[in-house]
């Protein structure tokens, strides 16, 4: 069993959703709806499983549903149809009382826009969950400092949120959901309202964290690389309705209809790439046994006018372009004096990104190496054809 | 063709054969507790040295609105002192006081209910217009018949002209609390009562005192007006000044309420302001 089960949820706002229900179990669209009873369909018909420890991204342009979606898991508005196991129990039809239980043992929620109690200490806002259980004063203090600690922000029990950042100020709503100690955060765009850099920390951070704690997380972004960053699993939505769920990879292979294609080419494929991922194994040279003679005939082979050199232990030794090699077969001089070395070298994890000024001023490829040894070459094609295309499979490992 | 609406006739007989009959005795009990209360503070504060309230006003102006107010507030005592209209500033301030409380304890209930059902909001919002707006000559008449003359009246239709605004800024303030401070308060399971006491009252707590401030300064104008229906006090001078073409006399009855007003105003600004 999952640990968040979700089946057929759907939310319809305006008079009277039942009408609306029956014309999307005709398969209207949401537009065709809107023009002919002036009900917004939010969340169209949503199915997924999220399983216990995963951390389940939910991405979508804003208008896409997802923060109505999330506020279906824990009742913050009312679904007009289908069913939230969590545990095993359905909160669509938990009474007040269940509800309330259930949200405060099992769902805990970060928000954009923090949502920090302005009249209330960071310790008190951390605290807030665990003082409306009716826990007692030192117990929850205990608990709420074991949680501010946890997110770095020791020594700030005292201040009042206006006297933070934005990111400490999303640490405090990070710890306030921590402290209630369950089992499923609840994050709707946790991280959107922060500038970039605190965000990747935060990123990073939750990450950590969740290594930690291992938790069940549900996150919201418009951010698809944020998306492709911390989900185990990603689902996509537009126009309310989850148009694919894969992994990141499965996303980005193989996309499942045009929406999707078009997103995910906005990925900004020369960070999320490196060299590793578009170098090819060239044919070499062994310095110690081959001539100018098989260098030639090699080059012959493949076509190109260039062949690199390395010893037995495949370490570098440098460029032997075809017209060095048959002036020393003519010279009969041995080939080390006519290698070259006026060629780029990199590492197997650098981002194409930063190869591509490289790969502009030199008409040789790029080596890829790893601590001397040659792992593979990076041409300018493969580049290119990496940016444009993510040719992943055209890689070998 | 002439139509006639008798809503005069309808009005007295609606109020002499049945309302006095009916809930004469209810409102004769209401109107006895209400008079012993009014009496008793007017007593207590006419009983109390002026030094020391004028010595607590000082205080309290110091500490919420600032030197300079601290020193009108000074010269106010020793003007009402010296006009000689001491006790009669403390019985327009006992009238005040009551009717403001009255005030309170309905219009911020009034103002929360509002603020949670549309339902209720919109069956208030035109009885609230109606209380503010209507001449309130009008309902001094059945104060009158209801209460006899007096404080009573004054604090009954001093109340139904003040309480509004406590209603309307407790509405507002509540409606105001952004949603996600709400919806973060709910989505860690608050009862709805844990979210008006511990989330939407403190947050909105300034502007509901604003409200409060104007409820006070509205029972404050409503002075004169109840002194025609036998209300003691201030404003029973300045009608005696207007009856009698005295000009001095309503004068500086009219300065006395001036002062009241202005210690009373900066005294509960400055306790919103503290929150």
């Amino acid at each position: 069993m999952s640990k968040i089960d979700v089946h057929k949820l759907t939310k319809i706002f305006g008079p009277s959703p039942k009408k609306g229900l029956e014309l999307l179990n005709q398969s209207k669209s949401k537009d065709e709806i809107l023009t002919e009873t002036g009900m917004t369909v939010g969340v169209n018909q949503a199915s997924f499983s999220v399983e216990e420890g995963e951390i389940f991204v939910i991405m979508g342009l804003s208008g896409s549903g997802k923060s109505t979606l999330i506020r279906l898991l824990n009742r913050l508005i009312d679904p007009t149809f289908g069913q939230v196991w969590i545990d095993d129990e359905d909160i669509t039809q938990a009474t007040n009382e269940q509800l309330i239980e259930t949200r405060r043992k099992k769902l805990g929620m970060v928000f954009q826009r923090f949502g920090l109690f302005p009249f209330r200490t960071v310790l008190a806002n951390v605290a807030y969950g665990l003082e409306i259980q009716g826990m007692d004063k030192s117990e929850r203090e205990e608990k709420a400092l074991q949680a501010i600690e946890d997110v770095g922000l020791k020594g700030y029990e005292k201040s009042y949120p206006d006297q933070l950042s934005g990111g400490m100020q999303q640490r405090v709503g990070l710890a306030r959901a921590l402290a209630n100690e369950t089992d499923i955060l609840l994050m709707d765009e946790a991280f959107s309202a922060l500038d970039p850099l605190i965000r990747q920390e935060m990123q990073d951070e939750l990450l950590q964290l969740q290594s930690k704690w291992n938790k069940t997380v549900v996150f919201i972004t418009h951010d698809l690389d944020e998306a492709l960053k911390l989900g185990d699993r990603i689902a996509i939505m537009k126009d309310g309705t989850i148009v694919q769920i894969g992994t990141a990879e499965q996303i980005l292979e193989s996309p499942a209809n045009d929406y999707v294609s078009r997103f995910v080419e906005d990925v900004d494929r020369s960070k999320v790439l490196t060299a590793s991922h578009i170098m090819k194994h060239p044919t070499v040279l062994a310095s110690e046994k081959d001539g100018p003679r098989v260098a030639v005939r090699k080059m012959e082979d493949e076509g190109v006018s260039s062949i690199f050199v390395v010893d037995r232990e495949r370490h570098l030794q440098g460029l032997l372009t075809i017209d060095d090699a048959i002036d020393a077969y003519k010279k009969g001089v041995e080939m080390k004096t006519v290698l070259v070395s006026n060629f780029h070298t990199t590492t197997p994890d650098t981002p194409i990104q930063d190869l591509i000024a490289s790969a502009v001023d030199t008409k040789y490829p790029i080596t890829v190496l790893n601590e001397g040894k040659l792992e593979g070459i990076v041409s300018r094609v493969s580049i290119l054809s990496g940016l444009v295309l993510g040719k992943e499979e055209e890689t070998t490992a | 063709m002439n139509f006639y609406l008798p809503l005069e006739e309808w009005t007295n007989t609606f109020v002499n054969d049945w309302l006095l009959p009916t809930v004469g005795g209810f409102f004769g009990r209401l109107s006895d507790g209400i008079e012993t209360v009014v009496e008793g503070l007017t007593d207590f504060l006419i009983w109390l040295p002026p030094l020391l309230i004028t010595v607590i006003l000082i205080a309290l102006t110091l500490w919420l609105a600032g030197k300079g107010i601290a020193v009108f507030t000074l010269i106010g005592c020793i003007y009402l002192g010296s006009v000689e209209l001491w006790p009669e500033a403390m019985m327009t301030v006992a009238i005040i006081i009551v009717a403001t409380l009255l005030s309170v304890v309905f219009g911020v209930p009034l103002g929360i209910l509002a603020s949670k059902s549309e339902v209720i909001n919109r069956i208030i919002r035109p009885v609230l217009d109606f209380m503010q707006t209507l001449p309130s000559f009008v309902y001094l008449i059945p104060a009158i018949l209801l209460f006899g003359l007096g404080g009573v009246p004054a604090v009954i239709s001093t109340f139904i002209f003040a309480t509004p605004p406590s209603v309307r800024m407790t509405n507002l303030g509540i409606r105001q609390v952004p949603t996600d401070i709400t919806e973060a308060s709910k989505a860690f399971g608050s009862t709805s009562w844990q979210m008006l006491l511990k989330v939407e009252l403190p947050m909105s707590l300034q502007t509901i005192m604003a409200g409060v401030n104007q409820t006070i300064m509205l029972a404050l104008s409503m002075a004169v007006i109840a002194s025609m229906i036998g209300a003691p006090g201030l404003g029973s001078t300045v009608l005696s000044g207007i009856s009698n073409v005295n000009v001095g006399l309503g004068l500086t009855g009219g300065l006395g309420i001036v002062v009241l007003a202005i210690i009373i105003d900066r005294i509960t600004q400055g306790i919103g302001d503290k929150l």
